[in-house]
């Protein structure tokens, strides 16, 4: 040990772990660019366009029978599919994380097929085994209920495309927290369905909820899987996206920037929920986390 | 209660952590289960938990074959290595869980639950700590949480899976003292895990000495120092 480099003081304090001034403040220059570059600028200039002749009309294309349509569609479609996905993703993450099996793995990968998929394949297998000439759809569609160029066929597609974004969520954190907290209660006398509702549940709560937001914003965002199947039928099958996409085709950019407006202010309002939650439930949060 | 292990393996895949091994653990006693990792000690207590199954072999709790019981028939208290503490809950919510996870006809009202939650944070001589959170306490104050949760239950038998584990030294000797007055108290049949020879000496009435899946030796701490039974115990031991 040399006195020199004690002896030796910096010049201004600063932690020893933090980048001198002058590289914060490139890093988060640089953050702020690409944000307001990839990020805000494009949802400005969605707005500006959909504004572009003026609220009114802006408003009077929104309240038409096919935007209206198409806004119900996404509505329902979302609130179908977040949910039963909510429920497979709790499923696959908690059998993967409390239990030990052969072919793990394989599962998890599994799960992670629709982010490596492209959603137009997905489309068509949907079409393969569904459609009128498909495995089960020729059956299905003469017993009345058609699956494809439907509600069901969508809602397949959404499910399909949205499945890991809750099971993703949840894996890393609930192998994070281990399995001891169920053992105790285990000891403690709760049933199964307790231990749940009382000890996994709430450990994951944030984790749920993240993965619930980032679900919905998806399911309400698809355009590939769903586009192959619903058949587009205006006012019947066209969600937002593909009306959004009809509507540019045929040159009605105002239109077509508007439903996309509403789009984007769907997604925003996701997030600002999570935002008020975490700030309302601050307290909470900071005692779930682990020390 | 009187605690039998008969003849008890547990293969884990193709690797024993447990060869067959037989014990008789006296009505009331402290014991200690002493061994380097991998001795199989923890999956002993935890089977005798019901948290494992046995491969073979069978568990007689006074008398009567437990072996197929679950874990919530088992009533034991299990206090866990890092304590599992759940730590979206209070104190007092942890400590009250076992007797809010009862069936309706023999849970206890709620006044009842509080009294007796009081009574253990007591106990634990942490009276004033039920409405703070796990993540608000010391290491040696979740400790005796854990303790006092496990108790909640009137277990038929105290589990501990190394309870001085993750504490400093100077805490360890005072929980351990904590630990030797609630046995004397309650007068449970108590059986911890330690891989260190002096807690398991200066604590238990019988130690357990265990290796690679097979137990070493059984006796008062005083017989196995003067009269090791294996080279393995007399190497553990003085080491």
């Amino acid at each position: 040990m040399s006195d020199t480099s004690l002896a030796r003081k910096p010049a201004r304090f600063r932690p020893a772990t933090e980048e001198s001034p002058a590289a914060r403040r490139a890093l988060i220059g640089v953050a702020f660019l690409g944000l307001g570059i990839l990020a805000f600028a494009p949802l400005i200039a969605v707005f500006a366009e959909a504004l572009a002749d003026g609220i009114a009309a802006s408003l009077r294309s929104l309240a038409s029978p096919d935007a209206r349509a198409a806004i119900r569609l996404t509505l329902t479609i979302a609130a179908i599919s977040v949910p039963l996905n909510a429920i497979f993703g709790i499923a696959a993450a908690w059998f993967i994380t409390k239990f030990d099996f052969r072919g793990k793995a394989f599962l998890i990968t599994l799960i992670d097929l629709p982010f490596s998929v492209s959603p137009v394949v997905a489309g068509l297998c949907i079409m393969l085994m569904f459609g009128t000439n498909g495995l089960a759809g020729g059956w299905l569609a003469t017993m009345g209920y058609p699956i494809v160029f439907a509600i069901p066929g969508i809602i397949l597609a959404t499910l399909f495309v949205t499945f890991p974004f809750v099971a993703r969520e949840l894996i890393p954190v609930m192998i994070e927290q281990g399995r001891s907290e169920e053992e105790a209660a285990l000891t403690l006398g709760a049933s199964g369905w307790r231990i749940f509702r009382t000890v996994t549940l709430p450990n994951i709560r944030w984790a749920l909820l993240y993965g619930v937001l980032l679900c919905s914003a998806r399911a309400m965002g698809e355009f590939g899987a769903v586009a192959v199947v619903s058949g587009k039928i205006r006012g019947q099958t066209a969600t937002m996206p593909i009306t959004i996409e009809m509507l540019y085709q045929e040159y009605l950019p105002v239109a077509a920037f508007s439903l996309a407006a509403v789009l984007a202010l769907l997604a925003l309002v996701t997030l600002l929920l999570k935002t008020v939650l975490e700030i309302r439930h601050a307290d909470q949060l900071a005692a779930t986390l682990r020390r | 209660m009187h605690i039998e292990i008969d003849e008890i393996s547990k293969q884990f895949g193709t690797t024993a952590a447990l060869h067959p091994v037989s014990l008789s653990l006296p009505s009331g006693a402290l014991v200690a289960l002493l061994g380097p990792s991998g001795s199989g000690k923890t999956t002993l207590l935890r089977i005798l938990g019901g948290l494992e199954f046995p491969s073979s072999g069978r568990v007689l709790l006074d008398g009567q074959d437990a072996t197929g019981l679950t874990v919530q028939e088992r009533r034991a208290g299990f206090v866990f290595q890092s304590y599992a503490l759940f730590r979206h809950m209070t104190v007092f919510d942890n400590i009250a869980y076992g007797l809010n996870a009862r069936p309706r006809a023999s849970r206890p009202p709620k006044a009842e639950i509080a009294r007796r939650v009081t009574r253990l944070l007591e106990l634990i001589q942490l009276p004033d700590i039920g409405a703070r959170y796990p993540g608000q306490l010391s290491g040696g104050q979740r400790q005796r949480v854990a303790l006092a949760r496990a108790l909640a239950i009137e277990p038929r038998m105290l589990l501990l899976d190394e309870p001085f584990g993750a504490l400093d030294a100077k805490i360890r000797k005072e929980l351990r003292q904590g630990l030797r007055d609630i046995h004397d108290t309650t007068g449970l049949t108590t059986i911890f895990v330690t891989h260190d020879q002096e807690e398991a000496m200066g604590l238990a009435d019988l130690v357990v000495v265990m290796s690679m899946g097979r137990i070493e030796q059984i006796g008062k701490p005083q017989d196995i120092r003067s009269r090791p039974a294996t080279p393995f115990v007399r190497e553990f031991i003085t080491a």
